[in-house]
Formats: structure tokens, sequence, C-alpha cells
């Protein structure tokens, strides 16, 4: 039987640690240590319920081992801003209404974040590319859109005004 | 809740390539299959070999007429390459339909060739850009091209312990045309019914080279051969494009399952092969 080992993983900016034996996913050790704004859905990679930033870059938590991300940047949709002051993507999916049930919320805004980093300004093109690793079975996507468009312009008029 | 295994995560090639010569050792790359497979108790590894440290597998590079990419290049680093962009258009176009995007970000080309699936959507782009694939095992390296890397569904030429370690093509000619349709129930996140890519290439008029790449409609992705040699050698005309679709569909060897009938693959085939030799003649004439 595999053994556990003690793993430092740096979750939105602070250290955990986790004993974990090596089969056992990223997934399981954020929601194990209480990052449960990381969702459990399909665990195959169809969902994105699970997904997570690895060095902001959107990766699904179900299907990345827990070991391989050892001192990597690992940020959580809750990671992303505070309740004091909230990322674009919080706010504009609140504001539009970008979210029902909620379930696939964290994944959506967190692949939504992954793809502005990459594509400052995105194409409904783009966006539709960026997101279709993430079902939603309640808001039908426009206000999703929407949200992820006015986040991406939001997120520009910061950079320029800096 | 499903298997376990030891994992090792070597920092170099030959590291890695020593630890999967152990009995029912298996390479992890991007995970995008395997885990899910062990999930589903398809796999059952004794060993995992992680290649998250080999960023020397990763990248893309051109160099005079040849352009190389490393086994752990990702597909959204095809879909970021200006060299891709360039080169191999109809591989841009099948990474943006491949999966979604978490998935992307992590699937490498290594290992979408490596799972063996005729509905694998990077393959049918290779096989028209007559991409070779270098395989290493730990007594060296050999050259496969990879039309001839498939041998039946999910088996190939490569050994237990060998790895993809680069994937290298030909900078086509100026005057040529490379394009991927991926017929599918949705353009994003869904397993491909049929997928088709075409190349073609063209002196004074006269096709010199014609590729034909079939996807899901086979125990393979594979070539169809005599459709090409109808076109190669010749001026395209509407009735010369309608008999090679028609040879092509004709190659295929599609099954029924969850996704389509078998019929409608065929018909699939034919219908796209016409679109796309169409619309790669067009666009070079």
């Amino acid at each position: 039987m595999p053994k556990d080992r003690a793993l430092a993983l740096r979750v939105n900016g602070r250290t955990v640690e986790v004993e974990i034996p090596p089969h056992r996913t990223l997934l399981e050790a954020l929601r194990d240590t209480g990052f449960v704004d990381v969702k459990r859905g399909c665990e195959k990679g169809d969902c994105g319920a699970c997904a997570v930033l690895i060095d902001g870059v959107a990766v699904d938590a179900c299907l990345t081992l827990a070991w391989t991300v050892e001192g990597r940047d690992i940020v959580t949709a809750a990671g992303l801003g505070t309740h004091e002051n909230m990322h674009p993507l919080q706010k504009t999916f609140v504001e539009k209404g970008a979210i029902q049930c909620g379930y696939c919320t964290p994944g959506l805004i967190v692949a939504a974040q992954s793809l502005i980093s990459m594509t400052p300004n995105p194409s409904e093109e783009d966006i539709r590319v960026g997101l279709s690793g993430n079902l939603c079975r309640c808001t039908g996507y426009a206000k999703v859109f929407e949200a992820v468009r006015e986040a991406a312009a939001e997120v520009r008029n910061q950079r320029s005004r800096r | 809740m499903y298997a376990t295994f030891d994992l090792d995560r070597p920092g170099d090639l030959a590291g890695a390539l020593a630890l999967l010569k152990a009995k029912g050792a298996v390479a992890l790359a991007g995970g995008t299959n395997l885990i899910v497979d062990v999930r589903a108790g398809r796999e059952n590894p004794r060993r995992v070999v992680s290649l998250d440290k080999l960023d020397s597998l990763r990248g893309i590079r051109q160099a005079g007429g040849k352009v190389a990419i490393g086994g752990r290049t990702t597909v959204t680093d095809l879909l970021r390459s200006p060299i891709i962009a360039k080169t191999a258009p109809a591989l841009v176009e099948s990474a943006r339909q491949f999966a979604g995007q978490m998935v992307r970000n992590t699937a490498t080309v290594a290992g979408n060739i490596a799972c063996g699936s005729p509905a694998a959507d990077l393959v049918p782009p290779l096989f028209a850009l007559d991409a070779e694939l270098t395989l290493a095992s730990p007594r060296g390296q050999r050259t496969v091209p990879i039309a001839s890397y498939f041998t039946g569904y999910k088996k190939d030429v490569r050994r237990p312990g060998e790895l993809i370690t680069r994937i290298s093509w030909k900078a086509p000619p100026p005057r040529s045309r490379a394009l991927f349709y991926k017929l599918a129930r949705r353009k994003g996140d869904a397993i491909t019914v049929v997928g088709v890519a075409v190349a073609l290439d063209i002196e004074r008029g006269i096709c010199r080279r014609a590729r034909i790449a079939l996807g899901a409609v086979a125990p393979t992705v594979f070539r169809a051969r005599e459709a090409e040699a109808m076109l190669e050698g010749q001026t395209l005309t509407p009735a010369l494009i309608e008999s090679a679709a028609k040879a092509a569909a004709a190659a295929a060897r599609p099954i029924d399952d969850v996704r389509a009938s078998a019929a409608y693959r065929r018909h699939g085939v034919h219908v796209l092969v016409r679109r796309l030799l169409g619309q790669a003649w067009e666009q070079l004439s």
C-alpha cells in the first residue's frame, strides 16, 4: 500500500499541510482541508466544477494528483478576492445574475480568470471556447458570457489606470 | 474508492525511461485520460511515472523547414503558438474544439496520440501533415511516421516503456491548404462523431500532394489513400472531388454507437470530404 506523505501546498497565498497518499487528487486534498468552494462534479474532466488555477492556468483538480503540484501556486475561486475587495469576475457574476444554483460558479470564475489572463480582450467566440469545459445547467450561459465580457473590460480598465 | 499506486516524479528523461522499465509502470502526462481510466478501473498501474518535471519535453520550435514539438506540449500551447498557426492551421482548428479549457491546459499532444483512440482529435491533422513520431527508450530513439504508428483499435507500435518524446513535420510549401472539421453533438466538450483533415499542395494548377485523414470512422485514424491517389497529378473539378469523397466514404469502416450510426458516419465522411476538398481547392485557386 503506497504511503502517505506530508505535503505543503500553497493555496490562496497560504501554506496548507496535508497528509495524503500518491493516488489522491488535488480535489480531495483541497476539500479535506476546507477549500469547499472547489466543487466535486463529474470527476472525469467533463464538467469543470473543480477548476482551480495552478500558476495562473485553470486545470481540473479532479484530474491532478496532489503530489504533482507541491510548490506551485494554487488559487481557488474564493482566493481571487475578498468580500471587501471583490475580483471583477466575482462582482460581475453577482451583478449580472450569472448564478442560479451556484454549483458551477467557482469553476466558471476560475476558467474565466484563466481565459482573460491569456486573452485580455476576448471575443464572444473566445469566451465560448474558453468556457466550453464548464457545464452549467441553470443559466443558459447568456448572463455568464455577459459577466465575463464586463469583467474583462474592468480588468483592462484597472490595468490602464495603473 | 479507486486503485492505489506508487508515484515517481523523475527530474529528467533518462530517469523517467529507467523507471518506466518496471513491470506495471505507466507514464502520466496531462492525466486527462489516465486518471479517468484508473478511476473507472480500466487501468490498474502499480507505478505511475509523472512527467510533470520534464520541461525539456514541452515546447514548439521551427528550424529551417522543419517544425518539432515536444511530446509534453499541451493543446493550449498549440493554440498560442505563431509557428503552429502558420504551419499547421488544421491542427489549430482541432485544438480549438478539443474538450474544454481545463483539459486543453493539461492534455498533451503525445498523450492524445498515445491514448490510441480513433476519435483523438489532434491525430487526423497530424496524419495530413505526414508527421513523424520520435519514440525513446533506455536503448535509444527511433522515428516512426504517424501513418504507420497505429495497428488496430487502441493498438500501436509503441513498446512497453517507450515514450513519444517528439512530433515533427515539414513546414508545408506556400501553395498549400489544410483544413479540419469535427462533426460532434456540440462545438466543445464532445467526443468526435466524424473527424476529417484534408491537405492539398498545388503547383501550377495541379494537385501535387493530397491527404485525406479520417477519424472516428474505423478502428484507427487512417488515410483514404485511394481517394488521395485520384487527386494527385490532377486539376480538381467538382466531379473529381465527388468521386474522391465517395471513395473516402467507401474506405471508412464505422460502427454504430451511442453517438451515431455507422450509416450516418459514412454519410458524414462523404459530405465533409467533398466540402473540405472543395474549400481547400477554391482557396488555392
